[in-house]
């Protein structure tokens, strides 16, 4: 299964502060350790929320507001994109990482079966309808 | 904690750190059957302790540590029976001494080439395919007889003899616990990535059982394969195996149709193609590539996938650098399949210009 582990915020990821000499050190080495395990599928850190935007949704209605976000902890931070066997397994990797403090979120990513049976066939109908469609246009 | 947490716990400690144990084991008492023997003690010694006194903080350094005790304890059992034997006195008391003492300067060496060693006796020619399959995906993978038993559909004990016979055969033919040097690694190192594509195949296209597509092997090869990538980053077939099964890989939900039957390539829905697998692929085939040298089969094989995987619609396939690829591929591994898809593709080609 894929997990996405998403690390949370803080007072000084928010103000653009970049982390030490260190603690980058300590995350090379440990994101190292993700790739040779074959775990590792993805990870990117965020920029600050002042740079981010919130696009909010009511009816027709669009609406655009402008970063900073002030719920800190909320906010995400960086993600992973791990292909892990268990969750168990995700906890241990996690518990191996360099972090401090803080609050790190793991998350199970959607695969096509979870989508249940029922669901799929009706789903690849419309999908084959709407391809034919497309091809006589 | 509850007590299936802990079982959790411990499979994927036993996941994570079992190939590095073994392997780190092995090289210090030279011999695989026993080093694995003593890793199953210290997982045994897990599954008593951990749901009691709690998962410990470096969970591989407990496991280590109680497999480094009861290595001692046999080193000391072997070397009382032979002083009965040999009746050799106190000098061999010396010798004990000396060699504990060895034993520990060698467990406290650096580990970073075990994991290889093991990779390249796992996968020693001495061993059938099937074998290299089974202890491959038993020492590297950390899996259960029982898991690759289910696998690959066959039944428990089968996999087990194998296992066995394995481990026995390896021990009789002296195999030493090495990185091959030289002429030598790219003819073992073709050897390794044999198994791992085998795995992977017998996933994508499963030759037993109901389903004909098993990703979970699918999913087990492609982490072995980026493991030993891993750990011989320079040589560029890993990597173009790495490409190959990434880029296949990305199509695996994209194969199906509604009541299971497989969809051929043209008629897949390229909005199903996994395009994260599909970027780590052509990543993996640009380091293939940038290692120079002629393109091998793997990344021939991959340089073709990818061209299937940049088009967007079956029509923008650059069919001619196919065509170019299946020239190259006919040239260095020639074989029916290579020869019937060249001829597809310069049919297409052909139909198309």
């Amino acid at each position: 299964m894929r997990v996405m582990v998403l690390v949370k915020a803080n007072k000084d990821s928010e103000a653009g502060i970049l982390p030490d000499k260190k603690i980058l050190t300590d995350m090379g080495k440990f994101n190292e350790e993700l790739t040779k395990a074959g775990v590792m599928l993805a990870g990117e850190g965020l920029h600050p929320s002042s740079k981010g935007v919130r696009v909010r949704f009511s009816g027709t209605k669009r609406t655009v507001i402008d970063g900073p976000f002030t719920e800190t902890k909320e906010l995400v931070a960086g993600f992973w994109l791990w292909r892990v066997k268990s969750m168990a397994e995700a906890i241990e990797w996690i518990k191996r990482s360099p972090f401090q403090e803080g609050e790190i979120e793991i998350r199970q990513v959607f695969e096509v079966e979870d989508f249940g049976p029922a669901l799929t066939p009706e789903l690849r109908e419309q999908d084959a309808r709407l391809r034919a469609q497309a091809k006589k246009q | 904690m509850t007590a299936s947490d802990t079982r959790g716990a411990i499979d994927a400690v036993w996941r994570i750190e079992s190939a590095r144990l073994i392997a780190g084991l092995t090289r210090i008492v030279r011999d695989l059957g026993l080093a694995e023997d003593l890793a199953q003690d210290a997982l045994v010694a897990a599954l008593e302790q951990w749901p009691e006194a709690g998962v410990p903080d470096n969970p591989g350094a407990w496991l280590m540590a109680v497999a480094k005790r009861r290595a001692i304890d046999q080193l000391r059992r072997r070397t009382l029976l032979e002083r009965k034997h040999e009746e050799l006195g106190r000098e061999l008391e010396a010798q004990r001494e000396m060699a504990e003492a060895d034993f520990h300067a060698a467990i406290d060496d650096d580990v970073g080439d075990d994991l290889l060693r093991l990779v390249f006796t796992a996968c020693h020619p001495v061993l059938s395919a099937e074998a290299r399959v089974a202890l491959t995906l038993r020492l590297l993978g950390g899996l259960t007889t029982e898991e690759i038993a289910r696998a690959f559909l066959v039944p428990e004990p089968t996999v087990a003899q194998r296992i066995v016979r394995a481990k026995r055969t390896l021990a009789e033919a002296r195999v030493p616990f090495e990185v091959p040097r030289g002429e030598e690694l790219a003819a073992r190192l073709s050897s390794v990535l044999e198994v791992i594509y085998l795995i992977f195949n017998e996933g994508y296209t499963a030759t037993a059982g109901d389903d004909w597509v098993r990703p979970a092997l699918c999913q087990e090869a492609l982490r072995l394969g980026r493991i030993v990538a891993g750990l011989v980053v320079k040589e560029p077939e890993v990597h173009g195996l790495v490409a190959l099964m990434e880029i296949q890989a990305s199509r695996l939900g994209a194969r199906i149709g509604p009541s299971g039957e497989p969809v051929l390539l043209f008629d897949q829905d390229r909005g199903r193609w996994d395009q994260l697998l599909i970027r780590r692929g052509l990543a993996a085939l640009e380091r293939a590539e940038k290692l120079g040298g002629t393109l091998g089969p793997y990344t021939l094989q991959a340089a073709i996938a990818a061209c299937h995987a940049r088009a967007h619609t079956p029509a923008e396939t650059d069919w001619e650098r196919i065509v170019a690829l299946y020239d190259a591929l006919a040239q260095i591994a020639p074989s029916p399949v290579v020869e019937l898809n060249r001829g597809v593709a310069v049919a297409i080609l052909g139909a198309v210009a």
